[in-house]
């Protein structure tokens, strides 16, 4: 049966994504790109990044509005969210429009969570999307005291951003040790050294009582009875999954975090229906296991593969891939590859306590599942390759020897 | 085909290098080292590795 009308919800990197393969893979029916926000589409990793410098960066937009028309024959829909879907008459509602698919990619990505009482305040931001960077951009350029809520990736960045432009920053992180979900106990301290090597006052194991001010924030009260002046509050405590609009769809999503499940292949279930990108909760190959990542490649490839499957669902191929991330605080990178198992982390270059570069491999059973460096940049792609192809714990130790023995 | 660079781009990420290993490198100062031709057989996992930049660093050209 061939298909017609492809629909893609959600407009950013997915779904940018997604309408390239379509056309690349020969596609020459219509194509719909349906996205809340009224930016094309752009890309995030630079909003905690570059685009916080002092200088005067230009918004990290992907593609002009006429590659996407013209070159790309693609309808923009932008500026109003859809609202719900009808996977049975195969409808997506989007304000009062709706639209017929007979091949939908959905692409909605992940909102940030908030924190509770705060948000009526001006001066509280998250920093998910460009008018959220904006935002913070133009305090930064004010000067302001900066308080950071959350250790996490996200807001690491924006506290290293803050301190790069000479500013006070605290950091307020609600764990013992941060990132402790992402990378583990060992490497979570590492990585928290590195505020503490930049002056960044971090404080672990307390939460955020309230936020105070009239009408702007003034000050954050936290839990130990601290108070903390602050002009600007960054919440950088995660993001859930933007399923609203789908949970009449009959569609199924996961019971902890509302992420779209779906099959190897990207497939809902629903006839034609597939989910890619930070939304899509699917089951990976490599892992034997079902996972939901926030990270830019998977989120780039599975839009791209979700396209090409949900138009010819016959051919449908499993996503396959080895998790990858980076983040890039205080001018170290950090990049993690594979999943943070917990059978055993073993640092193989470098001295957690000392800061500087760090190698850290992650073992499940008796497999290499994880790494995790800082400012190893040219070690860690190998260790994806290791991990791809599901190289023993012994001889991924080998390999980080032999490597050691090179370097010195 | 030629493969080229963008130096003011490319930011060392590396993802070309997990795609594409026998082209791309990361060397030991971070940057990235590459082969200027596509290798016989390794178009499909250079398009991978061009289309997997974050950064749009690289481009694929007829030589
Ligand atoms: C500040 C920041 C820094 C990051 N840094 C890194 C990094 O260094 N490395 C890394 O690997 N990853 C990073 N990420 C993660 C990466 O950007 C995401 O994984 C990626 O953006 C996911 O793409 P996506 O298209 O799935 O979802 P999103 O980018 O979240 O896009 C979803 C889009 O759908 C729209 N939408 C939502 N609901 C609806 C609706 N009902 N109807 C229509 N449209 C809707 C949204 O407005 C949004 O534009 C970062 C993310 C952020 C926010
Ligand atoms: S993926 Fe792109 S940014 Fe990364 S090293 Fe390769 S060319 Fe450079």
């Amino acid at each position: 049966m061939s298909r017609e009308n492809l629909v893609v919800v959600g407009a950013s990197l997915a779904g940018l994504r997604a309408v390239e393969a379509a056309r690349k893979a020969g596609f020459r029916g219509a194509i719909t790109l349906v996205g809340a926000e009224e930016h094309l589409p752009y890309d995030r990793p630079p909003l905690s990044k570059s685009f916080l410098d002092d200088r005067d960066p230009e918004p990290p937009v992907f593609r002009t509005e006429s590659v996407l028309r013209d070159d790309l024959g693609v309808e923009l829909s932008l500026g109003t969210p859809a609202t719900g879907l009808d996977v049975a008459g195969k409808q997506v509602r989007v304000g009062e429009r709706c639209l017929d698919y007979d091949a939908l990619v959905i692409a909605t990505g992940a909102t940030a969570r908030t924190l509770p009482g705060s948000q009526h305040l001006a001066g509280v931001h998250t920093v998910r999307t460009l008018d959220d960077a904006v935002a913070v951009r133009k305090a930064l350029d004010a000067g302001a005291r900066t308080l950071v809520v959350g250790a996490g990736f996200i807001g690491s960045e924006i506290a290293s951003g803050a301190r790069a432009r000479g500013l006070d920053v605290t950091v307020v992180e609600a764990q013992a040790t941060p990132l402790v979900r992402a990378v583990g106990e060992v490497m979570g301290s590492a990585c928290s050294r590195l505020h503490h090597d930049n002056g960044t006052d971090l404080r672990c194991g307390v939460g955020v009582q309230r936020v105070e001010g009239d009408g702007r924030v003034e000050r954050v009260v936290l839990s130990d009875g601290s108070v903390i002046d602050a002009e600007l509050v960054v919440v950088g405590i995660g993001a859930t999954p933007a399923t609203d609009w789908l949970r009449d769809s009959g569609l199924t999503l996961d019971s902890l975090d509302n992420g779209v499940v779906c099959d190897e292949t990207l497939c809902t279930g629903a006839e034609g229906v597939y989910a890619a990108g930070d939304v899509a909760r699917w089951h990976n190959p490599v892992f034997e296991r079902a996972m939901r990542l926030e990270h830019w490649t998977s989120a780039a490839e599975q839009g791209a593969l979700a396209a090409r499957n949900a138009l010819d669902p016959a051919a449908a191929t499993p996503y396959r891939t080895v998790p990858y991330f980076w983040s890039d605080v205080y001018g170290s990178r950090i990049q993690f590859v594979g999943v943070p198992a917990s059978d055993e982390v073993r640092v193989v270059e470098g001295d957690p306590d000392r800061g500087g570069r760090i190698v850290a491999l992650y073992r499940e059973g008796d497999r290499l599942a994880g790494a995790l460096t800082i400012n190893g940049q040219n070690v860690i792609m190998k260790y994806r390759g290791l991990i791809t192809k599901a190289t023993s714990w012994p001889d991924a130790l080998a390999f980080a020897e032999q490597r050691r023995a090179v370097a010195t | 085909m030629r493969i080229t660079v963008d130096r003011n781009k490319c930011t060392g990420l590396g993802i070309c290098e997990s795609l594409a290993p026998d082209v791309f490198e990361i060397n030991d100062d971070g940057e990235l080292v590459l082969t200027a031709e596509v290798p016989d057989g390794q178009l499909d996992d250079v398009e991978a590795a061009v289309s997997g930049c974050p950064t749009e660093a690289l481009r694929l050209e007829q030589s």
